[in-house]
């Protein structure tokens, strides 16, 4: 019987870690609800300072602003947003990925990169690969705030005024469903600006006090958010691709417990009949 | 009834209002400004403090505002709020922090890789330990 103790205890410790993934994914489920509330309240303020950029470029159009401007490409800038925490099926690696195949063309026209890392699987994955890293913010939580971020956006955004980089992207999972989550690169510098629209309104905005400055600052907050969504998402989407993991691993415990109870009942039936003959081979013998 | 004009007030993290008021007050970067509907088309920067706001109704009510912008046109105003308090030498120290934790996370890198050397190392140390005493064990009996 000591072959079906031992297979007891298996199907014991499979059981704990089934209770255990199943609670996770419990979790992950209520945590991704909230997670996408703020996804979608966080977007009426981009919206609204995406519109108010181009109300002033439109109504002053001898200002360029370096935002909006391209120029020859040196050296570019990637912003990696990664979730903090592990168990989430392939989520960060198809991400790293990503950006390493968008990397790639940037080496190969022999274009230098900067990182700035969001979330500690990013940093520790780029310290084995390597790779320039020039700012790095981790352990934001569930819920981020815009203020956790603004180091790391002026470091980018200090470094394009400079010029020491001439592009900025935006690499991070985009929240699809709650089955899907697609790996994006995203550039936020310079601002890809659609078509030049026809200037439908003629009047223009009194500004207190000019309308440079309010307009960089205007840049500045509008970049600022575009990071802040695109963490908020990736949180939506690390929580979702916990859940489908959990989930998986549930079931595979489930099959393993089911595989361990009929070894199990075979063991026990083999002993039994084993006791069986040796006591029948007793009496025979008597 | 008096006139009203929409006022939505917005930050990065959430929507904090939306609604109709008859008359808001708030602090600009060049002086207080009061604003009723059929202001004329203004931008200007918010520096911190609270936002009067009079609701259709009568009833007054505060925000907080950590600065921001407003934007005004005649049937649509726009609070853009910051809820981070921000000053050119906070968002300094921030971005160094930034790269500080990028410094130390590369050094960090050194000592992993020594401890996990370290590691294997005294792994492979204890392993040759263990066939050298079984094997004066042996040779012993």
């Amino acid at each position: 019987m000591s072959g079906a103790k031992e297979i007891r205890t298996k199907i014991g410790s499979i059981k704990n870690t089934q209770k255990i993934t199943s609670a996770m994914e419990m979790v992950a489920a209520s945590k991704m609800r909230k997670a996408q509330d703020r996804m979608t309240s966080s977007r009426p303020y981009a919206e609204k300072i995406r519109n108010v950029i181009k109300h002033i470029a439109q109504g002053t159009p001898e200002y360029r602003h370096a935002y909006i401007s391209e120029r020859d490409i040196k050296r570019v800038g990637y912003i990696v947003v990664s979730t903090d925490r592990g168990l989430c099926g392939g989520l960060n690696i198809n991400l790293f990925k990503r950006a390493l195949v968008d990397m790639q063309t940037w080496s190969e026209q022999d274009i230098e990169i900067d990182l700035c890392l969001i979330g500690s699987k990013a940093t520790s994955f780029f310290r084995k690969f390597g790779g320039t890293v020039v700012a790095k913010t981790s352990n934001l939580g569930d819920t981020p705030e815009v203020e956790d971020l603004i180091g790391s956006v002026k470091v980018m955004l200090d470094a394009y005024d400079e010029g020491r980089i001439d592009r900025l992207f935006v690499v991070s999972n985009e929240f699809v469903n709650s089955m899907t989550q697609d790996p994006t690169v995203e550039q936020i510098l310079p601002l890809p600006v659609g078509e030049e629209e026809e200037l439908k309104h003629h009047w223009d905005y009194i500004y207190e006090p000019e309308a440079k400055p309010l307009l960089d600052k205007l840049m500045v907050r509008f970049i600022e958010s575009q990071v802040y969504q695109a963490v908020v998402e990736n949180i939506a989407c690390e929580q979702a691709a916990r859940m489908v993991a959990m989930k998986a691993a549930s079931d595979n415990a489930g099959d393993l417990i089911d595989d361990l109870e009929l070894v199990y009942n075979k063991a026990r039936q083999a002993a039994i009949t084993q006791e069986l003959a040796e006591i029948s081979a007793g009496a025979a013998a008597v | 009834m008096a006139m009203t004009v929409h006022l939505d007030i917005v930050s990065a993290e959430n929507e904090i209002f939306s609604g109709r008021v008859e008359r808001l007050i708030a602090t600009g970067e060049l002086g207080e400004l009061g604003v009723e509907p059929g202001h004329a088309p203004l931008l200007t920067s918010l520096n911190p403090g609270p936002i009067k706001v009079t609701m259709a109704g009568g009833e007054e009510e505060f925000f907080y505002v950590s600065g921001g912008m407003l934007e005004i046109q005649p049937h649509q105003v726009t609070v853009l709020a910051d809820t981070a308090a921000r000053a050119e030498d906070v968002d300094e120290a921030k971005a160094i922090e930034a790269e500080k934790q990028a410094r130390e996370a590369l050094a960090d890198q050194n000592s992993e890789i020594e401890y996990s050397k370290a590691a294997a190392e005294l792994a492979a140390a204890v392993a040759q330990l263990r066939t050298l005493r079984s094997i004066k064990k042996k040779s012993g009996k």
